[in-house]
C-alpha cells in the first residue's frame, strides 16, 4: 500500500481512542439508533458465549429442551469437576502451556532481532528479502503444509512438541510487526549511540528493546493466543494422545462423548477461559498490534 | 507495499570508496547476523516447502515409495476429478459471500464505534472476542445453536413464524450459509479494528469542510470516508480473500465438509488426499492450484488498486 502511516510513536496517545469531534453532536434520534444497533450487535455476538456458559452448568438432558431454557433449572457445578476425571484435561493444558510459552519466547526473540536487521542496518538485498517475507504472509499455509510435513518427518520432528514450536516460532508476522514499530523510533537515537561507540547489538538490546516494549507486548499476546488456539498444526503433527493440546484434546473428546452436551460445553469454557482472561488484561496491546499490522499493509 | 527505501547514497569520491566498500561488507555481516535466527527457521520451514511443493506436484509420491516424476499426470487427473470441482466451487461460494458480508459488517461496526457513544470500548471488546476464541470451542457451540430440532436459533425462527426453519449444518443447501455465518461472526471484529484504525486517520477537517459545503451524512460517507479509507479497504479485501480461499479449520470442526460434500473446500481436499489417503503428489497438485489462485487474485487486486490510485 502506498500510504506511509506509521504506528503510534512511543509517547503518543493510544490508537483507537474515540476521536474528540469538534463542534456539534449528532442528534438524539441518531444516537438512540446507534445505541440500539450496538446493543443488538452485542447481543448477537455474545449469544454463543452465553449459551456455552449456561449449558456448561446444566445436565445433559437440560441442554436441549423445547422451549429453550435460557437459564439452568438447577446449576450443575459438578461438570467442572467431572471433566478432569473424564478427560486428560491436565495433560492437554500442560502441553498447550509448554507450547504457548516456548513459541512466544522464541518468536519475540527471533522476530525483534530480525526486525532490527531489516529496519536499522543497511545492506544490499535487504529490501528484496523483506518483500519475500511479506510475500509469504500472502501464501496460505494450507498450500505448503504437505512439503512442510515431509520435511519435518525427515528432521524427525513430527509427533513431538518440537514440530509445533518450529512451526510457530519463526513467523513472518512477528518480523513485520516489530519492523513497523522500530521504524517509528527516530533514527537519531541509534545514530547517537553509534557515535558513542555502541555496537549494533548494544543498540538493539539497550535502546530498541526497552523502547519497543508495547510492540513486544502486542506480539507476545498475539503469538500466545495463536499458539493456544492452533488446531491444524497439532492435528497434523501430534499423533500420540499424550502430546495432545487443549484444542486437539477437546475435539477428540467431542467425538468420543458426542451426546454429553453439557460436558462438551464445560470443556469449551475451560479452553476459552484462559484466553479470555489474557485478552481482557492485555486488550490495549491486542488492539494496537492489530491496528499496526493493518495500517501499513 | 511501499517499504521505505533509503535514498541511495551519493556517489562517493575515489579515496573514500575503499572505506565505503568495507563498511558495506561490515553492515552486511551485521545485518545478516540479526536476520539469521529467524531466517534459518523461515527458510527451512516456509521457503523450502513452498519451493518443494512445485516439484512434488509433478510426482506420484505417497508416504512409502520414492517420488517419481510423472509430468503433468496429476493435473490431468485433476481435470476429471469431480470432487476437486466441488471443492473449488464451494471455496468460491464461501469466498464470494464471506468477503462482502464480513467487509460490510466490519465497516458498519467500525462506523458505529467511531462516534462519541457511551460503551464504545465495551462493544469493541465484545466484537473482537470471537476472534480470539478457539475455533474448536466456537464450533461446538454453534453446532448446538444450529441444531434443527432443539437448537435455539430454529426455535426463535419458529417463534417468529418460520414454519420450516433451515436445517443448517445437516442440510446440503444450508450448511454453507451456516459456515459463512460463523466465519463472519468470528472475523468481523478483527477487520472492524483495522477499519477503526483507518477511520481515525481521516482528518476531522475534511468532514468539517464537507459540512460547510452542505454535504449530508450519506454524501460525507461517499465522498470523504470511502476515498480516505481506500488503502484500509484494500488491505482488508486482500486479507479477506486469502483468508477465504484457505478456509479450513472452521469447516473441519463445524461440518467436516459435509453433509455430502456440500461444504468440502480446497484446503480440506488437500488435507484429505494428503494426510488421510497419503497421496502426497496429488495433494500437492491441488495445493498448487490453491497457491496460484491466491497469488493471481492478490496480483489482480494490487493492479486494480494501483490503477484506481493513479
Amino acid at each position: 500500500m502506498d500510504t506511509t502511516l506509521r504506528p503510534a510513536p512511543v509517547d503518543a496517545k493510544p490508537l483507537l481512542e474515540p476521536r474528540p469531534r469538534t463542534g456539534r453532536r449528532s442528534n438524539p434520534v441518531a444516537r438512540a439508533l446507534g445505541y440500539l444497533l450496538l446493543a443488538a450487535a452485542a447481543a448477537g455476538v455474545l449469544l454463543p458465549f452465553y449459551w456455552m456458559a449456561v449449558s456448561s452448568l446444566k445436565t445433559d438432558n437440560d441442554v436441549f429442551t423445547v422451549p429453550v431454557h435460557w437459564l439452568p433449572h438447577t446449576v450443575v457445578w459438578h461438570n467442572y469437576l467431572d471433566i478432569w476425571h473424564r478427560s486428560q484435561m491436565s495433560t492437554w493444558l500442560k502441553n498447550t502451556l509448554i507450547l504457548s510459552f516456548t513459541v512466544t519466547v522464541l518468536q519475540l526473540f527471533t522476530g525483534s532481532f530480525a526486525a532490527y536487521g531489516f529496519s536499522k542496518v543497511r545492506f544490499p538485498g535487504r529490501d528484496a528479502l523483506f518483500l519475500v517475507y511479506i510475500g509469504t504472509i500472502a501464501v496460505p499455509w494450507q498450500s505448503y503444509m504437505i512439503p512442510q510435513f515431509i520435511l519435518m518427518s525427515h528432521l524427525h520432528l513430527s509427533n513431538t512438541l518440537w514440530s509445533i514450536i518450529a512451526l510457530q516460532a519463526f513467523g513472518a508476522l512477528g518480523v513485520f510487526l516489530m519492523k513497523q514499530y522500530y521504524e517509528s523510533i527516530p533514527e537519531e537515537l541509534s545514530e547517537a549511540a553509534r557515535i558513542d561507540g555502541m555496537s549494533e547489538y548494544g543498540i538493539y538490546r539497550r535502546i530498541m528493546l526497552p523502547l519497543s516494549a508495547p510492540a513486544l507486548a502486542s506480539l507476545a499476546l498475539l503469538t500466545f493466543v495463536n499458539t493456544w488456539n492452533d488446531y491444524l498444526g497439532p492435528l497434523i503433527y501430534l499423533r500420540s494422545p499424550s502430546l495432545r493440546t487443549i484444542q486437539l484434546g477437546l475435539s477428540t473428546f467431542v467425538s468420543q462423548y458426542n451426546a454429553e452436551y453439557a460436558l462438551i460445553m464445560t470443556g469449551s469454557v475451560l479452553s476459552v477461559l484462559p484466553i479470555a482472561v489474557i485478552f481482557l488484561l492485555g486488550q490495549r496491546y491486542f488492539v494496537e498490534g492489530i491496528a499496526t499490522t493493518g495500517l501499513k499493509g | 507495499m511501499a517499504t521505505t527505501i533509503e535514498a541511495p547514497a551519493r556517489r562517493p569520491d575515489r579515496p573514500a570508496r575503499r572505506r565505503r566498500s568495507r563498511r558495506v561488507w561490515r553492515n552486511t555481516a551485521v545485518g545478516w547476523s540479526f536476520l539469521l535466527p529467524n531466517f534459518i527457521g523461515f527458510a527451512v520451514l516456509t521457503l523450502a516447502p513452498v519451493l518443494v511443493l512445485f516439484y512434488l506436484a509433478f510426482t506420484d509420491w505417497n508416504v512409502f515409495g520414492v517420488a517419481r516424476w510423472t509430468g503433468i499426470a496429476n493435473f490431468k487427473r485433476l481435470i476429471h476429478d469431480q470432487s476437486f470441482y466441488t471443492a473449488l466451487e464451494n471455496t468460491l461460494y464461501y469466498t464470494a459471500v464471506h468477503i462482502p458480508l464480513t467487509l460490510g459488517a466490519a465497516l458498519g461496526l467500525a462506523l458505529l464505534l467511531n462516534r462519541k457513544l457511551r460503551g464504545v470500548a465495551f462493544f469493541r471488546t465484545v466484537a473482537f472476542f470471537p476472534y480470539i476464541t478457539s475455533i474448536v470451542a466456537a464450533a461446538q457451540v454453534w453446532n448446538m445453536l444450529f441444531s434443527p430440532q432443539y437448537g435455539p436459533i430454529d426455535a426463535v425462527l419458529r417463534l417468529v413464524g418460520v414454519a420450516q426453519p433451515p436445517g443448517w449444518t445437516v442440510s446440503t443447501t444450508w450448511s454453507m450459509p451456516a459456515v459463512i455465518l460463523v466465519g463472519t461472526w468470528r472475523e468481523m471484529g478483527y477487520y472492524m479494528l483495522i477499519f477503526l484504525a483507518g477511520l481515525q486517520t481521516i482528518p476531522a477537517q475534511l468532514y468539517e469542510a464537507a459540512r460547510v459545503d452542505g454535504a449530508n451524512a450519506w454524501q460525507r460517507f461517499r465522498n470523504v470516508t470511502v476515498p480516505s479509507l481506500r488503502p484500509t479497504t484494500f488491505f482488508v479485501t486482500v486479507m479477506l480473500t486469502i483468508g477465504s480461499f484457505k478456509v479450513f479449520d472452521l469447516i473441519l470442526v463445524l461440518t467436516n465438509g459435509g453433509p455430502d460434500q456440500s461444504t468440502l473446500v480446497l484446503s480440506q481436499y488437500i488435507y484429505k488426499k494428503g494426510f488421510q489417503e497419503n497421496q502426497f503428489g496429488y495433494a500437492s497438485a491441488v495445493s498448487v492450484v490453491l497457491f496460484v489462485l491466491c497469488f493471481l487474485v492478490t496480483i489482480v487486486q494490487f493492479l486494480v488498486n494501483k490503477r484506481r490510485n493513479a
